[in-house]
């Protein structure tokens, strides 16, 4: 089984006809991803490499029977966007874009308690569950199916590791990118339930780094439900304090939001931490009993 | 972006909060024409970036305008913190009754807006929090809903206020979160807030933030960025739109997503190294943009080695070798490159690499080899 896309999901793209939505459209096709529509509002009517365009995305889930959505509408209207999707009744929605404004997204998620779906994102590379689905910017054929899951604040360091695990035959269920955002949809600990309660994932990757505090809540988690093994990887140990290392969310501002507070309360629930993303693959494959 | 004390102050004004009489001065001259203006005892406090002010010297209360004009010739120019202090503010006096705090935050485990409020003003709040965590009135509010006059009351009963006092932090309140939303803030605090013997209710100091990522609807906001003040490899990155952080070591760190490199700063850091800098040049091979970056990282004197970390992923291995040779050849580095390609066609791309790279680049596999590799070569000079 794979979490959140999978062979039963029907997408709908958000902003296709844009620069990137149109490329990663493209990818998500080849990837056998089943696109069913895209949204573009003004352009209804019209199609994308066969996909049909509507001008809502109200319309566009009623006349195709899609279930999922990923945006790329640019930031000052990607709040709409995400506003659009969940009331028009889809169960997963994934922003990809970077630039959301903190206070749009403080009533983004207070909307989201309320609605039965769930939202990756903002500034996230998306879901892939290899050869199921692939509702993503992610390079798919970096992917083998197997049963890591991976769910991880930063884009490239999931590929990072993903390949690390792909080079030594071990696949994944799914990756998650859950965005590197301050305030995101859905947190480390909803996608590890989804791993734990996944009778395929065997084993999960948890890649996270500087701001907030989401791995220590995430490490009490581990520790009190999880029967599946947790590896983690921390990036940001020598981010001085104040700064915005890239992501809006990954900055130092002291106590738990640090590198050091975050792998140590991971260890101290047990959990095993790499110190690099190669050694992620290594603990990962002696878990599994892996040998290569 | 951080707001200087007498940015935040005109906009806690607009939205009706009350503050001392105060003029912004850039010489000692101005300053002392500030005072003659304000009359009285003043304060002249230094504008920075950076708290720990007070303690640093930069702030002096004077008593006439040839006093805030000595005080001005010692503040300005002062280094706090790494921070130089060009302009100072120069305010008038009050007759404090009492200090308290009050701030607004966005909780990110809560993802909400969190009122702060104490009665024990004029100190670290987190002193506080430690040593009497009871005097903090804390109270999330719901973004949808707004602030609503029963938290306000909340707030200031639990705080043990009465009267007018009561009245005029509730009314303070109610102002500071429309400030706060209307500005896109990520926090806006003031510490302290008074109270005066003639009973009103005042902002003595200000820290407001306000989210980046909403620039784009306050473009008056980010005309009052400080480019001066800035780092200047910091200000070009920003201007070609490259995330760039500066640190303190000598190894210069180039790669692509902002985790990814994180990752290499520390990797050079185990390798025994010291990371000059954070600079994620984003997706893609666009050999201009990686030219450019390339230059702002080596433009830092302290650079002496430089490791390029890529994951080859949509843009495959070797395009993004080729966009890196024609970044080469476009500039003129002679300091040791440690380029590590990986992922997708990375064999294909080191091979392109090797081949036709200059002498002063080195290709590497893994990220530790190549983290060893810069490190040993910073030491061994580099410039």
């Amino acid at each position: 089984m794979a979490i959140l896309v999978d062979e039963n999901t029907r997408l709908l793209v958000q902003g296709i006809t844009g620069r990137e939505g149109a490329f990663h459209t493209g990818r998500m096709l080849q990837s056998g991803t089943h696109v069913v529509a895209g949204v573009t509002p003004g352009k209804g009517g019209q199609d994308y490499e066969g996909v049909p365009i509507f001008n809502t995305v109200e319309e566009a889930a009623r006349e195709t029977g899609a279930n999922a959505s990923v945006i790329f509408v640019p930031p000052p209207f990607a709040a709409d966007a995400i506003f659009e999707s969940l009331d028009s009744g889809l169960g997963t929605v994934c922003c990809i874009t970077e630039g959301v404004p903190v206070h749009d997204m403080m009533r983004v998620s207070d909307y989201l308690n309320m609605k039965n779906a769930t939202l990756i994102g903002p500034n996230c590379p998306g879901v892939l569950s290899p050869e199921k689905s692939n509702v993503s910017i992610m390079p798919d054929d970096i992917f083998t199916p197997g049963n890591v899951g991976v769910v991880s604040r930063s884009g490239t360091l999931t590929y990072q590791v993903v390949n690390e695990l792909t080079q030594r035959s071990i696949g994944q269920t799914t990756a998650v990118g859950i965005g590197g955002d301050p305030i995101i949809g859905t947190d480390f600990i909803e996608i590890l339930k989804l791993f734990e309660a996944d009778p395929d994932t065997g084993c999960v990757v948890m890649i996270g780094e500087i701001g907030g505090n989401a791995e220590q809540q995430a490490a009490e988690y581990v520790q009190a439900e999880m029967q599946t093994p947790v590896v983690a990887y921390i990036a940001g140990f020598t981010a001085p304090e104040g700064k915005t290392m890239g992501h809006a969310g990954a900055i130092v501002s002291g106590g738990e939001s640090t590198a050091e507070a975050k792998s140590q309360a991971l260890e101290k629930a047990g959990i095993r931490t790499a110190t690099n993303p190669t050694e992620v693959g290594e603990i990962v494959a002696e878990i599994l009993g892996v040998s290569f | 972006m951080d707001l200087y004390e007498y940015q935040g102050k005109e906009l806690l004004r607009e939205h009706g909060l009350q503050t001392l009489e105060g003029i912004v001065a850039t010489s000692p001259q101005e300053a002392r024409e500030a005072a003659e203006k304000i009359g009285g005892t003043v304060a002249v406090k230094a504008q920075v970036l950076t708290g720990g002010r007070g303690k640093a010297g930069g702030i002096k209360v004077v008593d006439s305008p040839e006093e805030a004009e000595e005080a001005a010739e010692q503040i300005l120019g002062m280094d706090i913190k790494g921070h130089t202090v060009r302009r100072v503010l120069v305010e008038g006096g009050a007759e404090i009754e009492s200090e308290m705090y009050l701030s607004i935050m966005v909780d990110r485990g809560e993802k909400k807006p969190l009122i702060l409020f104490s009665t024990e003003g004029g100190v670290d709040i987190e002193e506080v929090a430690e040593t009497n965590p009871d005097a903090i009135v804390r109270v999330y509010v719901d973004p949808l809903v707004g602030l609503l006059p029963y938290q306000v009351r909340e707030v200031v009963f639990y705080s043990g206020l009465e009267g007018d006092a009561a009245k005029g932090v509730g009314k303070v309140l109610q102002n500071l979160y429309t400030a706060f939303k209307e500005a896109d803030a990520s926090l806006v605090e003031i510490n302290p807030l008074v109270l005066t013997k003639g009973g009103d209710v005042l902002a003595l100091d200000s820290k407001v933030t306000i989210d980046n990522s909403s620039l784009f609807r306050h473009p008056d906001v980010s005309e009052q960025q400080d480019v001066e003040a800035a780092d200047p490899q910091e200000h070009r990155a920003q201007e070609a739109d490259l995330q760039y952080v500066k640190l303190e070591g000598d190894v210069g760190i180039l790669g692509n997503g902002a985790g990814l490199v994180m990752s290499t700063l520390d990797v050079v850091a185990q390798a025994g190294g010291e990371p000059a800098n954070f600079c994620d040049v984003g997706g893609g091979a666009d050999a201009e943009k990686i030219a450019e970056a390339l230059d702002i990282v080596t433009s830092n004197e302290q650079v002496r080695s430089v490791l390029f970390n890529i994951f080859g992923g949509i843009t495959r291995g070797d395009e993004v070798a080729r966009g890196l040779l024609s970044a080469l050849e476009s500039s003129e580095i002679d300091l040791p490159i440690v380029v590590r390609l990986d992922g997708t066609n990375a064999e294909e791309g080191r091979r392109i690499l090797e081949e036709n790279t200059p002498e002063n680049v080195h290709t590497e596999e893994t990220m530790l080899d190549a983290a060893r590799r810069a490190v040993e070569l910073a030491r061994d000079g580099g410039r």
